[in-house]
């Protein structure tokens, strides 16, 4: 039978796939990446579409989708750190905007490399009141994401009403955290993104959070297995006088990201006794091991029954 | 080839028919290879004439059409499909009715088939026992609990017997596939997806017949896959997750801030000194 089977698919004729199907195949699988491993999935990518133009061109349209998407962060030459690449700081397809430094970086996204740093300009930068109220938060995010994301990167960029002036008015800001690992030797790599939109209302002296967390986690010794969740949060917080804005907004999304983390574990918790078992329970109906000797007797009395009633069921 | 299947080790199982489709479309050379050495979720048929489901493999597969293990005939239909030899076909009538009984104790639900036939170099035989569950809502869920639940066991056992047929030596090879997501509307969408494959080989006595030796090995085998998706897989993702983001309030020896605050106490005991 297998003969027959592979003769079969054998003598079809081929239909040569055309270069722009083989492009957007190399490009679907560049996207789906797992966290960390996009590299050694773009040398899988490389050897299957054999061209190396078409390989080229494959990752040129992917990976600044794949970078930004996956929100990493890549060294500046400068040395003054991270640049993070998202959307909220993306000038164009190869400039973003590091606000911690007032600087713009040039990203090579194929080779995943800062390769310029300069300063941003004038129009690029929120105004000098909305960027005392960013630096604030970006000080309290800083020292949380230190305290909880080994290795994690962070930024904060003024997102709406950047060249407000004066107090009073209604700007926003938004927080973005991200982490990922990558770990070969253990057969395990994963991402945590978090991004939060703060929305600053002065006079009502209050900031309401518009929040989404997802993480994604793989694991790879003899097998393959992903873990995907995600979740969306709002909250509102009081910005009192006297107290600092930013402790206050970083506080409350250290807070709602221990709960994302509480409600993860209590979903692992409910795996082995509950969730699992609508797929295979542990033991049988019976709660004792199969009775493989009697099922045998059984569906062979079944069987004569059958015979003698013509009945096939 | 190899990159191939290294690409396929590292798509999301949740993506994999897409990708295999895709490797397909881009390898079509290799087609058979690629099928044979990728596991993919099971279809389900419908066989009228006994009014059951069967489940779609290569092994009951000829040209482009599927044997029925209830009825012996092909789907669509085929005049001179391969039949299993008389001996092989009892015993792959009694091996589906005996794993029925078993899915519906562990499974609760879903579709088997056993298909079996004779290998190419005509020692022994061979077979493959098929599971699937649909464990969500729409599916055959009782308890509320998946959005999206799926399970997909396929065992390929090869049987030789000694010469004085006193002894069964069992050549097991399993692979599950399972994609879940929880349907806790509140939490956010939680997914987990995944296969391991594992292998195993050993002589048992013939004194209750393959079909139960067969069924014991399986049995075993399954457990051990379910115990170590659940024990090991499943928590070393969560482990990832609780590395790229600690839960902070748990002091730990060997957590960031358990490590910094050490330092600070060792630091402090020197400077006090």
């Amino acid at each position: 039978m297998e003969d027959r089977i592979q003769g079969n698919l054998e003598e079809t004729e081929y239909e040569e796939l055309g270069d722009d199907q083989k492009v957007s195949i190399g490009k679907w699988f560049l996207l789906n990446a797992p966290p960390g491993q996009v590299l050694q999935v773009a040398k899988d990518v490389r050897e299957l579409l054999t061209d190396s133009q078409l390989y080229d061109r494959a990752a040129s349209e992917a990976f600044p989708e794949y970078n930004v998407r996956s929100m990493i962060s890549l060294e500046m030459p400068d040395g003054s750190g991270k640049v993070l690449l998202t959307k909220f700081g993306e000038l164009d397809r190869s400039h973003f905007l590091v606000p911690r430094t007032a600087s713009v970086a040039v990203v090579d996204h194929v080779k995943q490399m800062c390769t310029e740093v300069r300063p941003a300009d004038d129009e690029e930068l929120p105004s000098a009141y909305v960027e005392g109220f960013r630096f604030c938060v970006d000080v309290a995010l800083l020292k949380y994401v230190d305290e909880a994301f080994q290795g994690g990167e962070c930024s904060v960029y003024c997102t709406k009403g950047k060249d407000l002036e004066k107090s009073g008015g209604e700007f926003e800001v938004t927080v973005v955290i991200s982490n990922s690992s990558y770990s070969p030797k253990n057969f395990r790599g994963g991402c945590w993104q978090s991004v939060w939109g703060v929305l600053i209302n002065e006079e009502l002296h209050s900031a309401s959070l518009q929040g989404t967390i997802s993480v994604n986690a793989h694991y790879f010794e003899e097998g393959n297995v992903q873990l995907q969740s995600s979740r969306a949060f709002n909250d509102t917080v009081l910005l009192q006088d006297g107290k600092d804005a930013g402790t206050v907004i970083v506080n409350s999304i250290e807070h709602l990201e221990s709960v994302f983390l509480s409600n993860l574990e209590e979903q692992f918790a409910n795996l082995s006794d509950r969730t699992f078992k609508e797929l295979r329970r542990k033991l049988p109906v019976t709660r004792t091991l199969f009775a493989w000797d009697k099922a045998l007797q059984l569906s062979l009395t079944r069987e004569i029954t059958r015979e003698f009633s013509g009945n096939r069921r | 080839m190899e990159a191939a299947m290294d690409i396929m080790r590292r798509m999301p199982p949740s993506l994999s028919q897409q990708a295999l489709d895709s490797l397909l479309a881009l390898l079509p050379a290799h087609s058979s290879e690629l099928l044979s050495r990728s596991d993919q979720p099971l279809q389900v048929a419908s066989d009228e004439e006994f009014d059951k489901h069967y489940l779609l493999c290569d092994y009951n597969r000829d040209g482009d059409s599927y044997r029925s293990p209830w009825s012996s005939k092909y789907k669509p239909e085929l005049e001179d499909g391969v039949q299993p030899p008389a001996e092989l076909r009892k015993l792959e009538q009694e091996a589906n009715e005996v794993f029925s009984i078993y899915r519906d104790q562990y499974y609760e639900g879903g579709v088997s088939s056993v298909y079996v036939w004779e290998p190419e170099d005509g020692k022994g035989f061979a077979a493959c026992v098929l599971i699937k569950k649909d464990g969500s809502d729409a599916g055959d869920g009782r308890r509320g609990l998946l959005q999206e639940g799926s399970w997909d066991a396929i065992h390929v056992i090869e049987v030789k017997e000694d010469q004085e047929r006193q002894f069964g030596h069992y050549c097991l090879t399993s692979t599950v596939m399972l994609a879940l997501t929880t349907a806790n509307q509140a939490t956010g969408p939680f997914s987990l997806s995944g296969s391991i494959t594992r292998q195993m080989e050993t002589d048992l006595a013939l004194e209750h017949g393959h079909l139960c030796n067969m069924g014991r090995l399986i049995e075993e085998m399954e457990s051990k896959l379910r115990n170590g998706l659940d024990q090991v897989y499943f928590g070393k993702t969560k482990e990832v997750v609780f590395t790229l983001r600690e839960p902070l309030g748990v002091l730990t020896a060997t957590s960031h801030i358990g490590q910094s605050l050490q330092r600070r106490i060792v630091n402090d005991l020197g400077r006090s000194r």
